[in-house]
């Protein structure tokens, strides 16, 4: 069932000063929460993306701590105000140590 | 002698064919948090503070046919400005394995206190969502959501 996670991100490229901008992002994870069990009866081992942290030129500026609540292959929308242009990066952090991250740029003016 | 080995093979996998069926009898009735457990949360992150009314806006369906994926959006009042803006949005369901959906930690930089996700819900339960604002005050507020189908995997 393990796929490569890979996030989607969907943002204006372009924003006014002050404008609010949605931000909506998906990621493909089976977010397996450790509360299921397989046909022969053995807990299936929790593997989930426990952290979504945004950040706008190197500061963050939104985060998620998810639980095993969270469905499978997680949508995540927040908003954020365009203050300069420069560069979100977004990042994913696995059970796993692993981390998946998307980088967009936004123009301000 | 053949015979005999054939036989306790046969004697085991009955056994072992046993054990699974037991276990997946007993796999459904996982245990549930119930409403104490999310109190418990709760007061472990904020004590016995006063708990206000108002200012969250939380949209979850009043009927969810898929319990695997139930969409919830929760929206916050607050002008978000460096000294007045919410910090953390916590959000927990009583009918879970457990308690914990998600918590969100918001900046001024956002403009706007509003987070959409997808959850699980196991069955029919309370959705309790608590945010805190910068100034320390506290808000909650408490909805219901009818799951047709359980989404833990049962």
């Amino acid at each position: 069932m393990a796929t490569a996670s890979i996030p989607r991100v969907r943002l204006p490229a372009q924003a006014k000063p002050g404008e609010l901008i949605e931000i909506k992002t998906l990621i493909s994870h089976e977010m397996e929460s450790g509360q299921r069990r397989d046909s022969a009866g053995k807990v299936i081992p929790r593997k989930i993306i426990k952290q979504f942290v945004a950040a706008f030129n190197g500061k963050t500026v939104f985060e998620a701590d998810w639980h095993p609540a969270i469905s499978a292959n997680p949508y995540q929308s927040f908003f954020y105000k365009a203050a300069e242009s420069g560069e979100f990066t977004f990042t994913w952090k696995d059970d796993d140590g692993s981390e998946y991250v998307a980088k967009n740029k936004l123009t301000v003016g | 002698m053949v015979l005999k080995s054939v036989e306790k093979t046969r004697r085991e996998t009955l056994t072992l064919a046993a054990m699974a069926g037991l276990a997946l009898l007993i796999a459904p009735r996982m245990s549930l948090a119930d409403e104490a457990a999310v109190a418990a949360e709760i007061k472990k992150l904020y004590g016995d503070k006063k708990l206000e009314s108002g200012k969250i806006k939380l949209d979850v369906p009043e009927i969810a046919e898929n319990g695997l994926v139930v969409p919830i959006n929760v929206e916050v009042e607050s002008p978000m400005t460096d000294s007045n803006y919410v910090k953390t949005v916590h959000v927990f369901a009583d009918g879970n394995p457990l308690p914990g959906v998600v918590s969100y930690r918001f900046t001024p930089a956002c403009g706007k206190a509003a987070a959409s996700i997808r959850m699980r819900l196991a069955q029919t339960q309370n959705i309790v969502c608590i945010a805190e604002m910068s100034n320390g005050a506290l808000h909650s507020v408490k909805a219901n959501v009818k799951v047709t189908i359980g989404g833990c995997g049962g």
